[in-house]
């Protein structure tokens, strides 16, 4: 007897109850199905946030003030970045940019569009922060230098004030004053609530003079020789910081620095920690259902051999082996989970292309094939069960079965 | 002569333990030879019932031996004895034991599938054993859209189309009418005609008189062995039976 034709035997027992076996498969379809989307929404999400970190860049390091408002010993001014720079103190800092950071409203030929961050900052920002220019060029050094009125604008931003029209070398109107476009930034993958390319970076006085004033820095970018210096360029910096910044003891307590360091890989393994631990969790829940989708496939096997133990027992006396009669009923349960994982694999593959909850999954490969593997398993696993019970019957017990 | 298809020899079946120990069968000893058409009767409790089993290689016996086709049945394991009702038994049950929802021809083609016959060749057959029955025009009908004797004709079908040693017949004409009964014995007439070696059980005279050999069981013992008409001959009722039919 051929095993095509046990497959044929297994196929018209499904299908002789149709209901059931399709009810029996939304339990292995829903299992596998939430197995590999909510591990694709764990592996999104964390994916999501590591862009959002990678987007800061790797090897820099970011530091802010703590003290808003406070007084002005304690706030980031552009010395303490000049002092930054400092190669015996500092050896391993590649670059420092200072920051100052603010929203605008952007004109150009009566059209108006707000800008999320208005960033006034020096030429190495662009590098140091993974902000490559797309079109025309980035400010230089000397427009820093001499406070030129020139801005690099995101993509978000010219779409919306340029539609249509190259802006390059167009004057807008910030404030009053007025800047010109030289350069528009690479689109940005976007993660999160906030739009990336809804942005415009400027000279640091030019920003200065027209927008935030003279006052403290909103942050300081330093970007470390190397990756794996960016630990040590941690350590550097907060000596420095330490010393310029005096506490007040009286306003904070002694143990809090009034500035903070945010270090963009610790944040990374952070994270990625975090949403491993997630993914798993999800994982587990989901593999729970499959699990009792895969007690459902024993409880409609077991249903499906007393219901059929007469015909057990007709196959029998014309000549059935035991082990044709236990190959008939396993490939029974496994045709019920190999087709209800493979569909909960299309479901889940369909279910992918959209967000859920703010999330756009990311399929993790590894996870189809475990979870079909699992799938085919459990119908081995709990069709074994009532196969052998049906395998073993006596012929004559079977027939005499009503 | 060649070697009988049955050969049984002090055939005991014996149920439970103790003082609740139920003698269903207490020494039976029969031949069937070749060509034979022999018909075991009895009432209920008599033991006919064991003995179709054993026959059939369903059931193994308490003491004593029993060949069939010169195979020692009750030395054969699990496999060997699937092997041997494939080959050398064709059964007919009393309520058809058609597998519902496959139509009559792929009844009729499963014991030769257990066999490991090419489907082509199965078919062939198939529809050859059908047409025995004179149901070729019925092959893809299933089982409930058969009246009960067409049933019980798709399951004679089903019994001869492996051509075994043996076809053995429980009961065969128990739940039917007698318009279908005819039917049914005049197919087994046919069969014994052709050479077939035949063992019914059943509890009607009427059934019991068509038979070339009536053995009558009583509490698991053969008290009467007649034989109705010679071994090479057609059956007695088989003239009549085909010209009231």
């Amino acid at each position: 007897m051929s095993f095509r034709e046990v497959v044929r035997f297994a196929l018209r027992g499904l299908s002789a109850n149709k209901l059931r076996s399709a009810l029996t498969m939304l339990g292995i379809l829903i299992g596998v199905a939430s197995v590999i989307l909510l591990v694709a929404v764990g592996n999104g999400s964390a994916k999501a946030v590591s862009d959002r970190i990678e987007a800061l860049g790797t090897n820099t390091i970011t530091v802010m003030s703590t003290n808003r408002g406070g007084s002005s010993n304690t706030s980031l001014t552009t010395e303490i970045a000049d002092a930054l720079t400092d190669q015996t103190m500092a050896p391993d800092v590649a670059s420092v940019s200072p920051v100052v950071s603010s929203s605008a409203t952007i004109t150009y030929e009566g059209t108006d569009h707000d800008v999320s961050t208005f960033v006034g900052t020096t030429t190495d920002w662009f590098k140091a922060s993974n902000t490559p220019v797309g079109e025309g060029a980035a400010f230089s050094a000397d427009d820093v230098a001499q406070g030129r009125r020139v801005v690099v604008i995101g993509q978000t931003v010219a779409e919306e004030l340029f539609p249509g029209v190259d802006p390059i070398d167009k004057q807008v109107t910030v404030s009053g004053a007025l800047f010109t476009v030289v350069g528009v930034l690479e689109e940005k993958s976007s993660t999160g609530n906030q739009d990336s390319n809804d942005t415009a970076i400027a000279p640091l006085n030019a920003v200065r003079q027209v927008l935030s004033g003279y006052g403290a820095l909103s942050s300081i970018l330093i970007e470390a020789k190397d990756p794996d210096k960016v630990d040590l360029v941690q350590s550097e910096v907060s000596t420095i910081l330490d010393q310029r910044l005096t506490t007040t003891a009286s306003s904070t307590s002694s143990t809090s620095t009034p500035y903070r360091i945010q270090n963009a890989s610790q944040l990374l393994e952070t994270q990625t920690a975090t949403a491993d631990t997630f993914t798993t969790l999800l994982g587990a829940v989901a593999a729970i259902s499959l699990l009792v989708g895969g007690i459902g496939i024993t409880n409609i096997m077991l249903v499906t051999v007393t219901e059929r133990t007469r015909e057990i027992g007709i196959r029998k006396a014309l000549g059935a082996p035991r082990r044709v009669i236990l190959n008939q009923f396993l490939i029974e349960a496994t045709l019920l989970s190999v087709i209800g994982g493979a569909l909960g694999v299309a479901a889940a593959l369909i279910g992918s292309n959209f967000e859920i909850v703010g999330v756009k999954p990311v399929i993790v490969p590894s996870s189809v094939g475990l979870a079909l593997g699992v799938s085919i398993a459990i119908g081995l696993f709990f069709g074994g069960l009532p196969a052998s019970r049906a395998a073993r019957l006596r012929p004559i017990d079977a027939l005499r079965y009503e | 002569m060649s070697r009988p298809v049955i050969e049984v020899r002090g055939l005991q079946k014996i149920y439970g333990e103790g003082e609740a120990t139920v003698h269903a069968l207490a020494g039976v000893s029969l031949v069937v030879e070749r060509g034979d058409y022999v018909a075991i009767m009895g009432s209920s409790g008599s033991g006919k019932s064991t003995l179709m089993n054993i026959l059939g290689a369903l059931d193994v016996p308490t003491h004593g031996t029993y060949h069939l086709d010169g195979v020692d049945v009750s030395k054969l394991g699990d496999r060997q004895l699937a092997l041997a009702r494939n080959r050398l038994i064709g059964f007919i049950f009393q309520s058809f034991n058609l597998i519902p929802r496959t139509t009559a021809v792929a009844n009729v083609e499963l014991p030769l599938a257990y066999a490991g016959v090419k489907p082509r060749e199965r078919r062939r057959r198939a529809l050859a054993a059908l047409s025995v029955v004179g149901l070729d025009d019925r092959a893809k009908h299933e089982p409930n859209q058969l009246s009960g004797g067409q049933q019980q004709r798709v399951a004679v079908a089903r019994a001869l189309v492996t051509e075994p040693a043996l076809l053995l017949a429980d009961e065969p004409t128990g739940n039917l009418d007698s318009r279908s009964t005819e039917d049914v014995l005049n197919v087994f007439d046919d069969l014994s005609a052709a050479g077939r070696t035949i063992v019914i059980i059943t509890h009607e005279d009427e059934v019991g008189a068509r038979a070339k050999r009536l053995v009558r069981l009583v509490d698991g013992r053969i008290v009467q062995d007649t034989r109705q008409s010679p071994l090479n001959q057609r059956p007695v009722g088989a003239f009549a039976g085909r010209h009231s039919g």
